[in-house]
C-alpha cells in the first residue's frame, strides 16, 4: 500500500492510460472516442513529467548559487549529498522530458483537431456520430455515395 | 554496386547539408503548395520538391558510399545532447526508395487529383502529400528516438487527413480515416511511452547512445517494458498482424494517389523503425529480443502471410484485395527479418523494396483505369484488359511480380527468402512461403482473369486507357520490376549493405 | 560474343521475335503463317548446328545474366539438351504446318493469339533445353506453363476455362510449392544449381536428405505427369488438336521428363541415385502409373482422352529410366523421349485431321472411316505400332533399351510394368486404325465428311512426314544412342 502511495503519480498514469483506452474501445460515439484518445495521450505526459522530477530538485531555471535564492535552496538540501555530488548547491529537475511532452502535446492537439474535423465531415455525410449506426448505413448502401468531384 | 558519386553533381555546400535538406525540401514545398494559386502550380511544386528530395537522397547515398555513415547534428548541437541525423546504408536505401516512389506518385498526382478530388482542395492536398513525404524521410534519417516519433506523427497526421479526402468519391473513406487515426495514434503513443521507458533507464534519447548504454542494462524491468511498448506501437503502424485492422479500409477508400503512396512507403517506414530498434538499439542476441524474434515476430509474420492471403482470396472489392495482400506481404518482410541472419534480413529488405514497387504499380494502374468507372469489385473491372491494354499490361507485370513469377523482381526476393530460411534450417518458414505463394497465385489469378478474360456486362461503364501522365510513372515502376528481375545487383547490394549496417551497428 | 553464345541467343531470339512479329501482322494471315514457317526452319538450322558442336565436343555456353549473387541465368548445351532442342524445333515446324491446315480447315477464331502463344511456348522449350542450371530451367519451365495456358483455353467456353484452371492449378501449384523449394534446397546445400556431369550433389549430401530433395523435384515437375499430379493432362484435352500435339509431343510433357532426366544425370548423378531408397519408392510409383494409365486408356472412347492416358504411361517410362540405379537408363530415356515424341505427334495430328474432316472424336465413330482417309489411318497405324514398340519402327529400340536397362539393374517390377503396358497398348492403339481401315462387314457405314474433300492437304502432309520419321529413326537409333552416351557418365 505504501508502495502505491509512494508512486501515486505512476498509479495515475496507469489509470489514465487504461481509462482512456477503455473509452476508445468501448464507446460508440466518435466524439467520445476522441476524448478517450486525448485522455490516453495525457497519461504519457504525466509519465514523462514524473520521470523528470528529481527529488529535491527545483524548477529547471538557472539560479546563481551565490545569490539569496540560491543559498536558500541549498540550505534545504542535505549537505553531505551536495558535497558528495559536487553540486554548486542547487539541484534542478530534468527539463528535457518537459520539452518532449510539449512536443507530444502539440502532436496530440493536432491529432485531436484532425479527428474532430473528420468527425464533422462524418456527421455531414452520415447524419450520425454513432459508430454502429455508421456501420449499418454502410452495409445498407454498398454503392459509394460521395460528394463527387 | 552503382557508384553514386557519378549520379549526382551538387555543390559541396548542398552535399554537406543534404541530410537535412532531404527533409526540409518537401517541408518547404508543402508550405509553397498550400499557397499555390491553382492546381497546376501546386502539382508543379509537388513534383519539383519530390525531385529535389530524390536528388538529396542520391547525394546522401553517395556520401554514405564514401564514408560509411553520415552524421549530421541539427543546429550544430552535438549528440547525445543534440538531435542528430544518422544515415547509414539502411537509411540511405530507405531514403532512396521513399523519394523515388514519391517522385512517381507526384507525377501521377496530376491526373489522379483532377479526377478524384475537388479542384479547390488540390493545393492543400499536395501540401499534405509533401508533408507526409517529409515526415517519412525524416523517420528514416533520424538518429534520435523521440525525433523519430515526431516525424512519424508528422507523416501520420498528414495521412489521416489525406485518406479522409477520399470522401469526395466514397464516403466510407471517413470512418476508415477515423479508425486509422485512432489506431495510429494509439500506436504512436505506445511508441512514445516505450521511448520514455528507455529514457528512464538510460538517460539519453540518441539511438546509438541508448544502444551503448543498454548493453549493461538488459535485465532492467523498465527496458523490457519499453521494448514491449515500442514493438507494439510500431507494429500498429506497420500493420503487423493482428494490429492491421485499419489498413484494408484505409487503402481501399483513400484517393488512389494516397493508396499508391501509402502502400509503398508508410508501412515501410514503420518497418524500418521496428528493424532499427530491434537490431540496432536492442541487441538481437540478448534474451528477450531473441525470444521476441522467434516466438512473436516470426509466427505473426507467418500468420499474416497465410490468413491475410486467404482474406484476399475471398474479397470481392479489388482495392481491398490488394490491401489484404499488402498485410500479407508485410508478413513476409517480417518473416525475413525474424531470421536474424544476414541472409534473412537482406531478403526481408529486398522484399520490402520489391513490394513497394509492385504495390505502387498495381494501385496506380487501377487508379488510372477506374477514373471513369465507379469501379470497386472485380465484376466492375471486367474486361478492362482489353479496353486499356497499356495500363493493364503494366498491371499484369506488377501482378506477375506479386505472384513471384520468374523474370520479375518478386521471384528473386522470394528465392532469397526461401534460401535464407533453408540456410537457417527454418523449414516451416519455407512451407509458409510456399503456402502463401499458392494463395497469392489464386487471388492474383482471379484479378487477372477478371481483367483480361472476362467480358464486361453489357451497358456497364467501360474503362479507358490512362493518360500519358499516368502511363509514364506506371511503366517506370513496371519496367523496374522487370529490370530488377533480370539483374537485381542494385537492390541486392543495397539490401546487403543495409542488413550489414543494421547488424554491424552494434557498438 | 563468340559463336556459341550467338547460337544460343539466336535460338532464344527467333521464337521471341516471331511472337512479336506474328502479333504485329496478325491481320494478314498468309504473311503470318509464312513468318512462322521461316522461323521454324531457321530454328531447325540453329538446333542442328548446336547439336553438331556438342557432338564435336565444343558445346555452346552462354552466361546471360547474374540476377542475384551466386545465381546465374546460364545456358550450356549437352547431348540431352541438344537432342531436345533439335526435336522441339523440328516438330515445331511440322506442327506449324499442321496447325495451318487445321486452323484454316476449321476456320477457328483467335488464330493470331494461337500462333503467338505457340512461338512463346517454343521460346520456353528452347530455354529449358539449353538451360545450364536448375534456376534457368525453372525460369523457362514457368514461361512454358504460362505461354501454353491461353492455348489450352483457346476455345473460350466454360469447359475450356475450367480445364485451364486445373492446368494452371496443378502445374503452377506443384512448381511453386515443391519444385522451387527443391531447387533452392539444392542451391543451399551444393552452393549452386549448375548441371555437372556426375552430379552436382554427389558427395555433398546424405542419401536421406537427398531423397527428400528428389521427391520434391520429381513431384514438383508436374509436367512429367507422374501420379498423382497427372490430372492436368487429360483435362488439357479440351484444347484443339495442334495444341494437344504440341503439349504431348513437343513442349510441355517432354520438358517435364527432360527435367527429370537432367536432374537425375547432372544434379544427383547415377551414383547418388543408386544409393537412395526414395528413388526405389518413386520407381514403384512410376510402375504403378504405367500400368494404371494403360488400363484407363483402354476404357476411353474419346480418342484424345485415350491418347492422353497413353502419354501419361509413356512418360512414366522415361521417369523410370531416369530413376534407375543404372546410368544406362538415361540413354534409354533420352531415346524414348525422341521416339515417343515423334510417334505421339503423329497420333494427335491424325486425330486432328479426322476431326477436321468428319467431326468424329470417339473411337466408336471411326469405324470404316479409314476407307475414306487411308493415308491418315495408315499413318496412325504406323505410329501406333511405333509407340507400342514393334519393329520396324523407332519405338522398338527405345523400348528395348529401356527393358535392358531395367533388367540390368534388377528392377523387375519396372520391367514387368513396361511389358504389361506395351501389350495393353497394342490393344488400345492399333485397333483404332485397323477397324478404321478394315471394319467388320456388319458395321454401319461411316459418317459423311463435314468438310468437303476430307482433311486439308496441309493437315495430312505433316502426318506423313512424322510417320516416315518413325520408320527412319528405326535405322538411326544407333547414331542417337551414340550421341547420348556421354550423358550416362564421363564428360560430355
Amino acid at each position: 500500500m505504501s508502495f502505491l502511495l509512494d508512486h501515486l503519480n505512476y498509479v495515475a498514469v496507469v489509470v489514465l492510460m487504461m481509462g482512456g483506452l477503455f473509452i476508445v474501445f468501448s464507446s460508440g460515439n466518435l466524439i467520445k472516442r476522441m476524448v478517450g484518445l486525448a485522455i490516453f495521450q495525457t497519461s504519457t505526459g504525466l509519465f514523462y513529467i514524473s520521470l523528470a522530477k528529481v527529488s529535491g530538485g527545483t524548477a529547471p531555471i538557472m539560479i546563481n548559487a551565490a545569490s539569496k535564492e540560491g543559498q536558500a535552496l541549498a540550505a534545504e538540501l542535505d549537505l553531505a549529498y551536495v558535497a558528495a555530488h559536487g553540486l554548486d548547491g542547487v539541484v534542478y529537475s530534468n527539463p528535457l522530458p518537459h520539452v518532449l511532452i510539449l512536443t507530444a502535446i502539440v502532436v496530440g492537439v493536432s491529432t485531436l483537431a484532425v479527428g474532430l474535423a473528420i468527425a464533422v465531415r462524418l456527421r455531414e455525410a452520415y447524419g450520425t456520430l454513432e459508430a454502429d449506426e455508421i456501420a449499418a448505413l454502410d452495409r445498407e448502401t454498398p454503392k459509394s455515395t460521395g460528394a463527387g468531384p | 554496386m552503382i557508384s553514386f558519386e557519378t549520379l549526382y553533381a551538387a555543390p559541396l555546400e548542398l552535399i554537406k547539408h543534404a541530410p537535412v535538406l532531404l527533409v526540409a525540401g518537401p517541408l518547404m514545398g508543402a508550405c509553397a503548395a498550400a499557397l499555390a494559386p491553382n492546381s497546376r502550380w501546386a502539382w508543379m511544386i509537388s513534383v519539383a520538391a519530390s525531385i529535389f528530395a530524390a536528388w538529396m537522397a542520391l547525394c546522401v547515398a553517395g556520401e554514405v558510399a564514401r564514408k560509411g555513415v553520415v552524421d549530421y547534428a541539427i543546429g550544430g548541437f552535438a549528440p547525445p545532447l543534440g538531435i542528430a541525423f544518422r544515415i547509414d546504408w539502411l537509411s540511405a536505401m530507405m531514403g532512396l526508395l521513399i523519394s523515388f516512389i514519391s517522385v512517381l506518385a507526384a507525377l501521377y498526382s496530376g491526373h489522379a487529383l483532377r479526377a478524384e478530388v475537388r479542384e479547390e482542395k488540390h493545393g492543400l492536398f499536395q501540401a499534405g502529400f509533401l508533408l507526409c513525404q517529409a515526415g517519412l524521410l525524416g523517420v528514416v534519417s533520424t538518429g534520435d528516438a523521440f525525433n523519430a516519433f515526431v516525424f512519424l506523427e508528422v507523416a501520420s497526421i498528414g495521412t489521416y487527413a489525406l485518406v479522409a479526402l477520399g470522401a469526395d468519391r466514397d464516403r466510407r473513406a471517413l470512418p476508415a480515416a477515423f479508425n486509422y487515426l485512432i489506431m495510429g495514434t494509439i500506436g504512436a503513443t505506445f511508441f512514445v511511452i516505450g521511448v520514455g521507458f528507455l529514457y528512464a533507464a538510460t538517460g539519453t534519447l540518441n539511438m546509438a547512445d541508448i544502444a551503448t548504454r543498454l548493453v549493461t542494462l538488459s535485465d532492467s524491468r523498465a527496458v523490457l517494458a519499453g521494448f514491449a511498448f515500442i514493438v507494439v506501437g510500431l507494429g500498429l503502424k506497420a500493420a503487423m498482424f493482428p494490429l492491421h485492422g485499419w489498413l484494408p479500409n484505409a487503402y481501399a477508400y483513400a484517393p488512389s494517389l494516397i493508396a499508391v503512396f501509402l502502400s509503398a512507403t508508410a508501412t515501410k517506414a514503420a518497418i524500418y523503425l521496428l528493424a532499427r530498434f530491434l537490431f540496432t538499439v536492442f541487441d538481437p542476441g540478448s534474451g528477450f529480443a531473441h525470444l521476441f524474434l522467434v516466438w512473436v515476430l516470426a509466427p505473426l509474420g507467418a500468420i499474416a502471410a497465410i490468413v491475410c492471403s486467404l482474406q484476399a482470396v475471398f474479397e470481392p472489392e479489388l482495392r481491398r484485395m490488394l490491401a489484404f495482400s499488402s498485410v500479407a506481404q508485410v508478413g513476409y518482410i517480417l518473416l525475413g527479418l525474424s531470421i536474424a541472419s544476414l541472409g534473412g534480413m537482406s531478403a526481408g529488405l529486398m522484399h520490402l523494396t520489391a513490394h513497394s514497387l509492385m504495390k505502387a504499380a498495381l494501385f496506380m494502374a487501377l487508379g488510372g483505369v477506374a477514373i471513369l468507372l465507379r469501379a470497386r469489385t472485380l465484376a466492375d473491372f471486367a474486361g478492362a484488359g482489353r479496353d486499356a491494354p497499356w495500363t493493364m499490361a503494366a498491371f499484369a507485370i506488377a501482378a506477375a511480380s506479386l505472384m513471384g513469377l520468374p523474370l520479375t523482381f518478386g521471384f528473386l526476393t522470394k528465392f532469397r527468402l526461401i534460401e535464407a530460411a533453408l540456410s537457417a534450417n527454418q523449414i516451416w518458414i519455407v512451407a509458409v512461403i510456399a503456402a502463401s505463394s499458392l494463395l497469392a497465385l489464386i487471388y492474383v489469378g482471379r484479378m487477372l482473369e477478371a481483367l483480361f478474360f472476362r467480358t464486361p456486362a453489357p451497358g456497364a461503364a467501360r474503362a479507358a486507357e490512362a493518360p500519358l501522365g499516368v502511363l509514364v510513372p506506371l511503366w517506370i515502376l513496371a519496367g523496374v520490376s522487370v529490370w530488377f528481375g533480370v539483374d537485381a545487383s542494385l537492390p541486392e547490394g543495397l539490401a546487403n549493405s543495409g542488413a550489414l549496417a543494421l547488424l554491424g551497428a552494434r557498438p | 560474343m563468340n559463336s556459341g553464345e550467338l547460337l544460343i541467343l539466336m535460338a532464344l531470339a527467333i521464337p521471341l521475335f516471331v511472337a512479336a512479329a506474328v502479333y504485329a501482322v496478325g491481320r494478314m494471315p498468309d504473311v503470318r503463317e509464312t513468318l512462322t514457317m521461316v522461323a521454324c526452319i531457321a530454328l531447325i538450322v540453329i538446333a542442328i548446328s548446336m547439336a553438331m558442336r556438342v557432338g564435336q565436343g565444343d558445346p555452346p555456353v552462354w552466361i546471360a545474366a547474374r540476377p542475384l549473387e551466386g545465381v546465374e541465368l546460364a545456358f550450356r548445351l549437352e547431348p540431352l539438351g541438344a537432342l531436345f532442342a533439335l526435336m522441339a524445333s523440328a516438330l515445331w515446324g511440322v506442327n506449324s504446318l499442321f496447325s495451318i491446315g487445321y486452323m484454316r480447315g476449321r476456320r477457328e477464331a483467335n488464330q493470331t493469339r494461337f500462333y503467338v502463344c505457340f512461338a512463346l511456348a517454343m521460346f520456353g522449350a528452347m530455354g529449358v533445353a539449353m538451360a545450364g542450371n536448375l534456376f534457368t530451367l525453372f525460369v523457362f519451365y514457368e514461361v512454358l506453363t504460362f505461354s501454353t495456358y491461353p492455348l489450352v483455353t483457346h476455345k473460350g467456353d466454360e469447359a475450356a476455362r475450367r480445364a485451364g484452371r486445373i492446368y494452371l492449378a496443378i502445374l503452377v501449384g506443384c512448381s511453386v510449392t515443391l519444385l522451387l523449394p527443391g531447387i533452392i534446397g539444392v542451391h543451399v546445400i551444393a552452393g549452386s544449381t549448375d548441371f555437372i556431369p556426375g552430379g552436382q550433389l554427389a558427395g555433398k549430401i546424405a542419401p536421406g536428405l537427398a531423397g527428400v530433395l528428389l521427391a520434391l523435384l520429381v513431384f514438383g515437375t508436374a509436367k512429367a505427369a507422374l501420379m498423382p499430379v497427372h490430372s492436368w493432362l487429360p483435362a488439357a484435352m479440351v484444347a484443339p488438336a495442334p495444341v494437344s500435339a504440341l503439349l504431348h509431343a513437343v513442349a510441355v510433357v517432354k520438358a517435364g521428363v527432360f527435367t527429370l532426366l537432367k536432374v537425375s544425370a547432372y544434379i544427383f548423378g547415377p551414383v547418388l541415385i543408386s544409393e537412395m531408397a526414395v528413388a526405389q519408392y518413386l520407381l514403384w510409383i512410376a510402375a504403378a502409373t504405367i500400368v494404371i494409365a494403360s488400363l484407363v486408356a483402354m476404357r476411353k472412347d474419346d480418342l484424345k482422352a485415350r491418347l492422353a492416358w497413353s502419354t501419361i504411361g509413356q512418360l512414366a517410362y522415361i521417369t523410370s529410366a531416369a530413376l534407375l540405379p543404372a546410368s544406362a537408363g538415361l540413354v534409354a530415356g533420352g531415346l524414348h523421349l525422341l521416339t515417343h515424341a515423334v510417334g505421339k505427334i503423329t497420333l494427335f495430328m491424325c486425330v486432328g485431321a479426322i476431326y477436321v474432316a468428319s467431326g468424329a472424336t470417339k473411337v466408336s465413330e471411326m469405324r470404316g472411316l479409314g476407307r475414306r482417309m487411308p493415308i491418315v489411318f495408315g499413318c496412325f497405324l504406323v505410329a501406333a505400332l511405333s509407340v507400342t514398340g514393334l519393329p520396324p519402327f523407332a519405338g522398338m529400340w527405345s523400348k528395348f533399351l529401356l527393358l535392358t536397362a531395367s533388367f540390368g539393374s534388377d528392377e523387375w517390377i519396372t520391367a514387368a510394368a513396361m511389358i504389361v503396358s506395351s501389350l495393353l497398348s497394342l490393344f488400345y492403339l492399333a485397333p483404332v486404325a485397323i477397324r478404321g481401315l478394315l471394319p467388320p462387314a456388319k458395321d454401319a457405314p461411316p459418317a459423311e465428311f463435314i468438310r468437303p474433300g476430307g482433311a486439308p492437304g496441309l493437315a495430312v502432309a505433316p502426318v506423313v512426314i512424322t510417320a516416315l520419321a518413325c520408320l527412319v529413326l528405326f535405322f538411326l537409333a544407333d547414331e542417337v544412342t551414340a550421341f547420348l552416351i556421354p550423358v550416362a557418365g564421363g564428360a560430355p
